[in-house]
């Protein structure tokens, strides 16, 4: 960059930094104002001063700290960009591939320091473990989300979610049409889960979803670990993590994932299926928090309003999978229906661990696991 | 001794102290206290009961032989290398290539190794599927790459560079005129290792054997990456028990188990320089 460009360039981009501040502070000082103070104990957006109040305050902090949100899942790239563009806030995406416990595990060691999470998007056990280190706050849309998916004063609240599935690519293994089908010769070394489900949610899930296909019940998971070492015996499961890179190159072809992390496989591998087994639909939604201690807490605040928005929900949507508010949308007519015909077509009842549930299957699976698979 | 009265020489250390002590010492007391207590900060012992599961016994033992095979099987075709090298052109270019080859190679570990194996000989690399169309299957029987012998074998690709790397000095400190000095006394080139050459580089050797001993007892991202269910390794073991997002989360636990694996280095090195004092009295 030649001198003369670059002393404009930067000229530019103080006078628009000056701009910006100005910009701050007119809004901050409106009739309706959000101090920091206030922002960090208000409970819903009219405590901050409505809507406006709480966006000129977002915009006077210019940040937002979130943790563990990898752009290929749920859509969340796009999701980050739209937010960051709309309200000129810069987002800090720390860590995008950590796990629900590496969230809450840098919010008790970061304090509020400023690169500290703002907002956590984690799995059900950790948020129920952890209530004590998130701020209550219910969006506009609250009444939308059913009250068994939130907790009564919004210290957490489910944002999106989507049944576990068997994702398959079609060129490389036979169709999948029952669940013993992975018993068979074809499937030599290509079942996989994504993670460890000592570890992993999604990995839990998926023993638990085997679990429910071989007959066991939502409160016993001992004959999906079963399954697995059969699996094993048989020489058909991949010890190795599934992974984006993993089912591009062929060494996973066959992953017990949600469906919609699933999906997104499509992109790359075109003859990518998925498959729910209607004798085993295991449901599960992941919830959203606020940091109690959030360095930007208009910011997180503004976050969470712009997720629960039908622009936000839908963005969820078109990453496949299913926002919290899908149910009150269709029937309000504000969802993108063409998204919503994408998903993968499920038939059956949905089940649901409760908390005890999965603490049972945890447990079980933590002790038995390793020997069942070694 | 005694030249000056008051010594100021210990100054010049401060700063290697300093870092030993914020480094080394600090996080090691951390980790050793921390183990003494449950999530909820309560003192307990449990950490380091629960040990004993079977789990972690297993872990153990795989950990300790996965390092010892590869510490063992990388030192050896490692110092065959580094002997080669050294008998070469000293400023030759096969010298030069793999002194640096085995530079960037001894630091080639984690995700990006582990993928490497997986895209060549993994069930969907092309090497496999070459070998398979041309009726070799190995995979005949078990997906190895992805147990104990896949490990070893990745891990031998980090290991083999960085014993050609610590032994060569080694190798060069020898110098041909011993050589020629037992020759004109009537040795023979038995003679010549057994009580020259051999005794001059053993210590060196076990030294290498150990470095790679701990190197491989350290790691983790590789075999997290080529390993992930069952978490074979020690390592894992940690990880698991600190992330764990389905409620399986005991920090103090993992703190035992680095505690467990501090302790196993040490007998090791307590072990080395034992040995060490009896070759060196080979001399």
């Amino acid at each position: 960059m030649k001198l003369a460009t670059l002393t404009r360039s930067l000229s530019l981009a103080v006078a628009a930094l000056v701009f910006v501040a100005a910009c701050g502070s007119s809004g901050g000082g409106g009739s309706a104002s959000c101090s920091e103070t206030k922002a960090k104990t208000a409970t819903s957006a009219s405590d901050c001063g409505g809507m406006d109040a709480l966006i000129a305050a977002a915009k006077s902090e210019g940040k937002l700290n979130v943790i563990a949100l990898p752009r290929d899942w749920a859509n969340y790239g796009a999701l980050l960009d739209a937010f960051a563009a709309k309200y000129n806030i810069k987002i800090d995406s720390a860590n995008p591939d950590g796990s629900s416990q590496d969230e809450v595990n840098a919010v008790k060691q970061l304090g509020s320091t400023s690169r500290a999470p703002d907002v956590l998007d984690v799995g059900m056990a950790v948020a129920l473990a952890n209530t004590d280190l998130f701020a209550p706050y219910k969006v506009q849309t609250w009444d939308d989300i059913l009250t068994s998916q939130k907790e009564p004063t919004g210290l957490w609240f489910q944002d999106y979610g989507g049944f576990m599935s068997i994702g398959y690519d079609s060129a490389k293994v036979p169709e999948i049409k029952n669940f013993s089908d992975l018993e068979g010769a074809a499937f030599k070394g290509k079942v996989a889960l994504n993670g460890n489900p000592k570890q992993a949610n999604a990995a839990l899930n998926g023993v638990m979803m085997a679990n429910l296909a071989v007959g066991g019940t939502i409160d016993d998971v001992s004959k999906g670990v079963d399954w697995f070492h059969k699996l094993k015996t048989l020489g058909n499961f991949s010890k190795t993590q599934a992974t984006t890179a993993t089912v591009k190159n062929g060494t996973t072809p066959v992953v017990f994932d949600w469906d919609y992390l699933s999906a997104a496989h499509g992109k790359d591998v075109p003859t990518w299926k998925v498959f729910v087994p209607s004798n085993a639909i295991l449901g599960g939604y992941y919830a959203q928090a606020i940091s109690k201690s959030a360095p930007h807490p208009a910011a997180a605040r503004l976050w969470e309003e712009y997720l629960y928005s039908n622009e936000g929900q839908n963005l969820w949507l078109k990453g496949l999978a299913r926002p919290v508010r899908q149910a009150a949308m269709e029937k309000a007519g504000t969802i993108d229906a063409a998204a919503a015909a994408k998903l993968p077509p499920v038939n059956g009842t949905p089940q649901f661990m409760s908390a005890d549930q999965a603490t049972a299957a945890k447990n079980y699976v933590v002790a038995h696991w390793d020997a069942a698979i070694a | 001794m005694g030249g000056r009265r008051f010594s100021l020489d210990w100054v010049g250390a401060v700063p290697f102290l300093a870092y030993v002590a914020i480094f080394l010492i600090l996080p090691t007391a951390i980790v050793g206290l921390g183990a003494f207590f449950d999530a909820r900060n309560a003192f307990t012992l449990d950490n380091f009961a629960h040990l004993s599961r079977s789990y972690i016994v297993k872990a153990t033992i795989d950990t300790v032989a996965v390092s010892a095979i590869t510490a063992v099987l990388g030192a050896c075709f490692g110092a065959l290398l580094a002997y080669a090298i050294a008998t070469g052109n000293p400023d030759g270019l096969l010298r030069r290539l793999l002194v640096s080859a085995s530079g960037v190679l001894a630091q080639f570990g984690g995700v990006t190794l582990a993928f490497a194996f997986i895209a060549c000989i993994g069930p969907a690399g092309f090497v496999y599927l070459f070998a398979q169309s041309h009726g070799f299957d190995f995979y005949k029987n078990d997906l190895w790459l992805f147990e104990i012998p896949g490990l070893d074998l990745v891990y031998l690709y980090f290991q083999i560079p960085l014993m050609v790397l610590v032994f060569l000095p080694a190798l060069d400190g020898i110098k041909p005129q011993w050589r020629e000095a037992t020759e004109s006394l009537g040795g023979n080139t038995w003679h010549y290792w057994r009580h020259v050459a051999g005794p001059l580089l053993f210590p060196a050797f076990l030294g290498g054997v150990l470095l790679l001993f701990a190197n491989s007892f350290s790691a983790y991202a590789t075999a997290n990456a080529l390993i992930g269910q069952g978490q074979p390794m020690l390592a894992q073991q940690i990880a698991g028990a600190l992330s764990s997002e389905v409620g399986a989360f005991e920090p103090g636990f993992a703190k035992a188990i680095s505690i467990e694996m501090i302790v196993i280095v040490t007998v090791v090195t307590v072990l080395y320089t034992l040995l060490q004092r009896r070759t060196a009295r080979w001399l």
